[in-house]
C-alpha cells in the first residue's frame, strides 16, 4: 500500500491504471485506498512543482528566524496558527535550537517581503525576535533539483 | 594461399590475426548510424541501468583522488575490497571463498570472463552456451581459442537452457558450460531444479560451470539461484559478477570473480601481465559499494520492478506477447504475429516510429522473431516508446 502513495509522490498524475499495474494489484483496489485517502487526509493536494523564474516570474523568498514566547497550554501552537495564517507566509516549523519557528516567506518583491516582517510579524506581542534571510539561488526543493544544466545524454543510444 | 618465401610486401589485411579477421562484428552496428542520424529517438535498446552511481559511491571515488590514491593496488585487487567482497558473498549466499586467494578484483565482470576463458581453454576445447544469449560469450570463447556449442532454446521454456539439451551436444572436447542468470537478453531466471539439472551433468562429465552473474541483484518476487551454493559446485563453478548492473556503475569497469584458488591463481597470472589492476578510484568505490549500498540498491530494485510491470503488461496488451521476466531490466517480447523478422521489425519501428529495440537475432539465431526491450528508462519514455510501438503495430496491421 505504501507503495502506491511512492509512486503519487513522485507523480500526482499517475492514473490508478498505471498505479495498479506497476504495484500489481487491480485497479478497483488501487482507486478505493487512494479516494479513502483523499477522504481521510493522507493525501492532502495534487499541486505541479512551477519553475517559475523560467516562466518570468520574478519572486522573492525568505527563511525568517523567529523567537518566540510559548504561551500555557498552548505552547507554540498558538503564535504558530497566528502567524502562519499570513498569506505571505509559504511554510512554517517549529524547531530545535538557538530560535523555535522557521518560517518561508514568498513575495513579489524585497520591500514586500520587510513590510510584512515589520509591520505584521515583528510587532506581533508574543514575537522576540526575527532574523531575515533573503534566499539568493535555489538548488532543490521538495526532492527537485532547480537549475539544471541542459542534459547531456550520458548513455550511448544503444548498447549490447 | 600465402606464399612465405614471396618478397611482396604484406597485404593490409594479413596484418590482422585471422581470428580477429574472421570474428563477426556486433549486431547493431547498422542501428547506431541509423540511430545518430534521427532525433527525438526514445531508446529501449540500452544495456545499462539509467540511473547514475549513488552520490556516496561517487563520492567515495572522488574523495580517494583527492587525497591522492592514484597508485597501482595489489594484482588481486585491496585486500579491504577482497574482504569486504568474502564478507558480502558470505552473508548474501552463506558461501565461504577466501579473501586472499579466491576472489580476484577484475575490470568489469567482462574481464573476468575474457579470463577465465583463457585460464582454463586449450585450442579446440568447446565451451556451451545458450543461443541467444549476452554477445560477447562466443566471441570470447573463440577469442580464447576454445569453440562455443550453441544450445537452442525456446519460448516455451522462458529461454532457459535446459540440461538435456545440453547433454546431447557434450562431447570430448566440452570443458565448460557457460551461462548467465538472471540473463541479457530474455530477463529469464533459472529455477532450482533446472540450475540442478545443470550441475548434474557438470558433475557427471566432469565439466567447469562458469556462472555469470552480473544480473544477480535485479531480480523480482523469486530467489536468486547462485551455482556455487549448489550442492557439490563450489569446487566446480567459477563465479563471475560486479558492480555495474546491482550499483549503477557501469562506466566504473569493476567487478569480480570468485572461485577455488587453483582457478584464481590462473586468472590472476593472466591479469597480472594484462590489466595489472582495476583502477583504484573504482576499487575504492566498491568498498563504499559493498558498506553502505544496500538501501539505494533496494530503490533501485523497487523502481526496475514497477517499470518491468508496466512494461510487460503493456507488451501483451498491445499484442506483443512476452513472458513475465524475472531478471534483469529486459523483457524480451515476440513478434511474430507482425509477420516481419526481428531485424526488420527493428528497423521500421526505428524509422518510423523513432523507438530502438534490439533484434533478437543479434544474440543469436534463436532469437529470430524476438526483440529485448529495456526498461531501465524513465516511466514516461516506457509509456511514450510503447504508445509509438502500438502505433507502429496497428500501421503495419493495416498495410499487410
Amino acid at each position: 500500500m505504501k507503495e502506491i502513495f511512492e509512486i503519487l509522490e513522485q507523480n500526482g498524475r499517475a492514473t490508478p491504471e498505471q498505479i495498479a499495474t506497476m504495484v500489481d494489484k487491480p485497479v478497483s483496489e488501487v482507486e478505493k485506498i487512494i479516494k479513502q485517502a483523499e477522504k481521510d487526509g493522507s493525501i492532502l493536494k495534487y499541486k505541479a512543482i512551477i519553475n517559475w523564474p523560467k516562466l518570468g516570474k520574478e519572486e522573492i523568498w525568505a527563511l525568517i528566524e523567529v523567537r518566540v514566547a510559548p504561551q500555557r497550554d498552548v505552547g507554540f501552537d498558538a503564535i504558530a496558527e497566528h502567524i502562519y495564517q499570513f498569506p505571505e507566509v509559504y511554510s512554517a516549523y517549529v524547531v530545535s535550537g538557538t530560535y523555535d519557528l522557521a518560517i518561508m516567506v514568498k513575495g513579489k518583491n524585497m520591500q514586500e517581503i520587510s513590510n510584512f516582517v515589520t509591520e505584521k510579524l515583528a510587532p506581533l506581542e508574543r514575537v522576540q525576535s526575527t532574523v531575515t534571510h533573503f534566499l539568493l539561488k535555489r538548488y532543490k526543493e521538495n526532492g527537485e533539483i532547480f537549475h539544471l544544466p541542459r542534459e547531456i545524454n550520458k548513455r550511448l543510444p544503444i548498447t549490447l | 594461399m600465402l606464399n612465405t618465401k614471396s618478397a611482396a610486401p604484406k597485404t593490409r589485411d594479413s596484418l590482422i590475426s585471422q581470428k580477429v579477421a574472421t570474428l563477426p562484428p556486433s549486431g547493431i552496428r547498422k542501428f547506431f548510424d541509423l540511430l545518430s542520424s534521427l532525433e527525438d529517438v526514445i531508446s529501449l535498446g540500452i544495456g545499462e541501468p539509467d540511473f547514475v552511481t549513488p552520490w556516496h559511491i561517487r563520492e567515495a571515488g572522488t574523495y580517494s583522488l583527492e587525497k591522492g590514491y592514484t597508485m597501482y593496488t595489489s594484482n588481486s585487487g585491496m585486500p579491504e575490497l577482497r574482504q569486504e567482497l568474502a564478507s558480502y558473498l558470505e552473508l548474501r549466499y552463506g558461501l565461504s571463498y577466501h579473501p586472499e586467494n579466491e576472489i580476484l578484483i577484475t575490470t568489469g565482470s567482462s574481464e573476468g570472463l575474457d579470463l577465465t576463458l583463457r585460464a582454463i581453454l586449450n585450442p579446440g576445447d568447446e565451451v556451451i552456451i545458450p543461443d541467444p544469449c549476452y554477445v560477447a560469450y562466443p566471441a570470447d570463447i573463440i577469442l580464447a581459442g576454445g569453440v562455443p556449442t550453441l544450445v537452442p532454446t525456446s519460448e516455451e521454456n522462458n529461454f532457459v537452457i535446459r540440461a538435456t539439451d545440453i547433454e546431447s551436444r557434450i562431447t570430448k572436447q566440452t570443458k565448460a558450460i557457460l551461462i548467465g542468470y538472471p540473463a541479457n537478453p530474455t530477463g529469464a531466471v533459472i529455477s532450482e531444479k533446472e540450475a540442478n539439472a545443470i550441475t548434474e551433468l557438470a558433475k557427471k562429465y566432469d565439466l567447469l560451470v562458469i556462472s555469470d552473474e552480473i544480473y544477480a541483484r535485479l531480480i523480482y518476487g523469486v530467489e536468486h539461484i547462485c551455482f556455487p551454493t549448489l550442492p557439490g559446485m563450489k569446487e566446480r563453478t567459477i563465479l563471475i559478477s560486479g558492480f555495474s548492473k546491482s550499483h549503477a556503475m557501469t562506466g566504473w569497469r569493476i567487478g569480480y570473480v570468485a572461485a577455488e584458488r587453483r582457478f584464481i591463481q590462473a586468472l590472476t597470472k593472466i591479469h597480472q601481465y594484462t590489466m595489472l589492476c582495476v583502477p583504484t578510484m573504482a576499487q575504492i568505490a566498491a568498498i563504499e559499494a559493498l558498506r553502505n549500498g544496500e538501501a539505494e540498491i533496494e530503490k533501485m530494485i523497487q523502481e526496475y520492478n514497477r517499470r518491468r510491470r508496466f512494461m510487460v503488461k503493456r507488451l501483451n496488451d498491445i499484442g506483443l506477447p512476452c513472458f513475465d521476466p524475472k531478471g534483469a531490466f529486459y523483457a524480451f517480447p515476440s513478434i511474430k504475429a507482425t509477420g516481419m523478422n526481428s531485424e526488420e521489425f527493428a528497423e521500421k519501428l526505428l524509422r518510423t516510429e523513432k523507438v530502438a529495440v534490439v533484434p533478437g537475432t543479434a544474440f543469436g539465431t534463436c532469437g529470430e522473431g524476438f526483440v529485448r526491450c529495456c526498461y531501465a528508462t524513465s516511466l514516461p519514455n516506457i509509456e511514450e516508446a510503447l504508445q509509438r510501438i502500438d502505433r507502429f503495430i496497428r500501421k503495419s496491421r493495416l498495410n499487410t
